[in-house]
């Protein structure tokens, strides 16, 4: 019948397939100059009908099209293979996932271009659309032309993204970051590589033209590149490390807009990454591995988040200022290794620069000062999460963008938390919590690594401004389930955790946790060592209000590897594991879902027991968060079980003192060195 | 009868579908999605429409039936039916749900039933008019003929 369009389309396609055949060297080339013809595009609908118009629109656009009929299958699509969309089609309606989920998840986790499309074109839905960080809403039917244009948002992510790399500015733009969509080729993989060294290349040279251009635009982060990096570690080697101090090292460095602030966050991380090398001397290869490999990611992110966590339960002003700061001086300075953030930045460098030209590095002003406690804290704990921090978390229900901004925003937060949380919740734009200065190094590591990052990440984001009052529930809850699921964690985690991330409730550390614990199942180890449980800690002082209502502490037979932690807090292990165990397995009472808690505690325990027994105490506010049921229900969602009214801060505080040490280690993941959840006896 | 006949009368039959209302533009982006390379696209899609459609209404039947009515799932099929619908170009039985949705919000179970009733009888006459188009294109095809484009002027 009409043939004449399909014609027209054939040949073109044939006519420019023709031109580029046998042209390998210049493939790339070649893709671009066809661009967007070839673009690779995810078309997820439950309904078929509309999955087989569309994919024959989008062949007829000369995109390369996939259609997927769930969106389970569809993400786990997306995680097999990072790289291999350009940009994702997905419908709002859907049996399995809701749509807008699965936007966050994309967003989280691959950071990719998502198109909404709808027959339902009411206001707000749309709306949902737009904050969920959808960069297009279709209403259906939808016509070819609509989708002949869809390759500008692919072009307009990558164009933000590279802005956000090269900007020096000091503060990340969260929202901006949301779209930014990895260093992914620009329109085919080939040009990977020439994307990211000339990325890193731009990142170094041309900050100022960029930045002029996005001073209009949110500020840019600065993208901690490995060369970048490596001139800073030269600048404080130069100096000593105990005479490095920002300013001198800007001069040292004499990088072209980069600015005093950028360095004092980066340096800040770089500090607790060093604290944490030293403090972890049992598995130091631990950390390495975690930090370095992207599946290792996991691990990274969820101790990141413990101490993130712990910081945002800070800042939530859950924990007293003074808690926080025995805490910190007690054992959170232990540099446990794996907080995430003085890793990734080293270690990860790879990643972050290589990867994620996001990385961001929020101009950590903040930082500074938090920085000093966060260092102590932060293996894990975000104590020093601020009140700020924490309203951002809770802004968990919008996109996770959002969140990213506000923790990056805040600064507030010291830089720690940042990296931490940016870890976690980074992987994807939008849910660039990360923005975070401090974070810069954490998020990348996570972005590319693709899961675990969300967890941190998530953490991070509760501080942010929002002003979220549950201070980390709400945005960890939208990350870490993101995360959770990200983090491989059976799907079912994922969705449960939008509303667990907060078991904690106050804590958005635990909330980011818990997360992490959903993941138990590739990591056992990580769990172990993923911070997230510290929070716990922080969390009893948060407890106020959350009542950890199954927590009953029961001895949940902490048995916890602890071998890596350094048994000196055996005595306070007990202490801080009951309130942990009991909080862990109240949790685990409780139903699963919201107990991310409780798989948070487990961790806990595992992590900081070394003594191998955990009293339950029944004072002890259990952990509502601490399901250490076993299974990774992280689901937060019961904020308010976390904490017991009645918790006494005083028996939190002290053990969480206690605890630090120990926890410290398990915050790592490389930490337990077995230690699964599961083996926690209830 | 001859090609040009039928392809006449073929013709005559879409524009008026079209004019009626059974058919709108959307059917016309198939149509023009139709190519060498996919002959049957058309037809391919609209049955797929068909097998859907008489599944989601069997589910509609059901689920109205039930003593407890499941509001939120009858919307959700019917939003269903109403997005496939309007993909394939089927106006009036995309308009059919949109009354339908408007009587779930309300939980209005009568005004539900009635919907559809009315979803159903638009769906089958829209289903029985394709046919009946589809078996045209193939004597058509059958005789040796082309078929011939509409210029419905849309």
């Amino acid at each position: 019948m009409n043939s004449s369009i399909g014609k027209a389309y054939m040949s073109t396609a044939s006519s420019s397939a023709g031109r580029k055949a046998g042209d390998a060297a210049a493939a790339a080339a070649a893709a671009a100059d066809q661009f967007p013809a070839g673009l690779r595009v995810l078309v997820v609908d439950d309904d078929p009908t509309c999955l087989m118009i569309l994919e024959k629109m989008l062949r007829t656009c000369l995109y390369e099209v996939t259609k997927c009929n769930r969106a389970e299958t569809a993400l786990s699509m997306l995680r097999e293979n990072k790289n291999g969309f350009d940009v994702v089609i997905s419908d709002v309606h859907m049996p399995d996932m809701d749509g807008f989920k699965l936007l966050e998840h994309i967003g989280l986790e691959m950071d990719l271009p998502v198109i909404m499309m709808s027959a339902d074109d009411g206001k707000h839905v749309v709306m949902k659309g737009v904050t969920h960080g959808a960069c297009d809403y279709l209403i259906k039917p939808v016509r070819i032309e609509a989708l002949k244009n869809i390759w500008q948002h692919v072009v307009r992510k990558r164009k933000n993204e590279w802005k956000d790399f090269e900007q020096s500015g000091s503060v990340e733009e969260g929202d901006r970051q949301l779209k930014q969509s990895e260093d992914a080729d620009y329109s085919s993989s080939a040009n990977e590589g020439n994307w990211k060294s000339s990325k890193r290349r731009k990142d170094d040279e041309d900050e100022t033209d960029e930045r002029d251009d996005t001073s209009s635009l949110k500020k840019p982060r600065v993208v901690w590149s490995v060369e970048l990096h490596q001139q800073f570690v030269a600048a404080v080697n130069q100096l000593g490390i105990d005479k490095a101090v920002p300013k001198k090292i800007l001069e040292l460095m004499n990088v072209p807009g980069l600015t005093r602030e950028n360095v004092a966050s980066h340096l800040q991380k770089y500090r607790l990454y060093l604290r944490r090398l030293s403090g972890v001397s049992q598995h130091p290869g631990n950390l390495n591995n975690s930090f370095m490999s992207p599946q290792e990611a996991t691990f990274g992110p969820l101790s990141s988040l413990s101490g993130l966590d712990l910081q945002t339960l800070a800042a939530t002003g859950q924990l007293p200022a003074q808690s926080l700061v025995t805490l910190q001086s007690s054992g959170l300075g232990r540099p446990t290794g794996k907080s995430g953030i003085p890793m990734p930045l080293i270690d990860q460098r790879n990643i972050f620069s290589f990867e994620n030209p996001k990385l961001r590095f929020g101009e950590g002003q903040q930082q500074h000062v938090n920085n000093n406690k966060q260092m102590n804290l932060l293996h894990g704990i975000p104590t020093t999460m601020e009140p700020k921090q924490l309203a951002g978390l809770h802004h968990g229900a919008q996109s996770m963008g959002n969140m990213n901004m506000q923790v990056a925003s805040h600064g507030s937060q010291s830089s720690q938390n940042n990296p931490l949380l940016m870890q976690m919740a980074q992987p994807q734009a939008r849910g660039q919590m990360l923005n975070d200065s401090s974070l810069g190094h954490a998020p990348r590591l996570l972005s590319p690594m693709g899961q675990p990052m969300l967890s941190n990440g998530i953490a991070a984001n509760v501080p942010t401004r929002n002003g979220i009052q549950e201070n980390i529930r709400a945005p960890s809850y939208n990350p870490v389930p993101q995360t959770s699921s990200m983090l491989n964690f059976p799907m079912n985690h994922a969705s449960e955790l939008p509303g667990n991330s907060y078991p904690l409730g106050s804590t958005p550390g635990i909330s980011s946790l818990t997360p992490k614990v959903a993941f138990r199942e590739d990591v056992n180890s990580d769990i172990k060592g993923s911070v997230g449980f510290l929070p716990s800690y922080d969390i009893f002082n948060d407890l106020d209000h959350h009542k950890p209502q199954n927590w009953e502490l029961q001895n949940v037979g902490m048995t916890f590897d602890a071998s890596q932690h350094s048994n000196s807090l055996q005595g306070n292990l007990n202490h801080a594991q009951s309130v942990l165990v009991q909080q862990g397995f109240s949790s685990g009472q409780m139903n699963g879902q919201n107990r991310s808690a409780t798989v948070v505690s487990k961790t806990m325990f595992s992590s900081g027991d070394s003594t191998g027994h955990v009293n339950a105490q029944n004072g002890n506010q259990p952990l509502n968060s601490l399901l250490v049921d076993g299974t990774v229900r992280v689901k937060s969602e019961t904020p308010t079980n976390l904490y017991p009214d009645d918790f006494g801060q005083e028996d939190l505080m002290s053990a969480l003192l206690k605890q630090q040490d120990v926890i410290a280690p398990a915050e790592h993941e490389f930490d337990f060195d077995g230690y699964s959840l599961d083996n926690i006896p209830v | 009868m001859e090609v040009v006949q039928i392809q006449r009368r073929l013709v005559d039959y879409t524009k008026s579908l079209f004019m009626e209302g059974f058919l709108d533009g959307q059917f016309l982006q198939l149509q023009q999605l139709q190519d060498e390379s996919n002959p049957d696209f058309v037809v391919e899609v609209v049955s797929l429409f068909f097998d859907d459609s008489e599944k989601l209404l069997n589910e509609l039947t059901i689920a109205l039936d039930q003593p407890n009515v499941d509001f939120k799932k009858v919307d959700g099929h019917v939003h269903q039916l109403k997005g496939s619908s309007s993909s394939i170009g089927a106006q009036r039985v995309k308009n059919a749900c949109i009354a339908f949705r408007s009587f779930c919000e309300g939980q209005n179970i009568e005004g539900c039933l009635a919907c559809l009733q009315q979803v159903k009888q638009e769906y089958y006459l829209v289903k029985n008019k394709l046919e009946t188009l589809f078996r045209l294109e193939q004597q058509i095809v059958a005789s040796g003929g082309s078929i011939p484009m509409i210029e419905m002027g849309f």
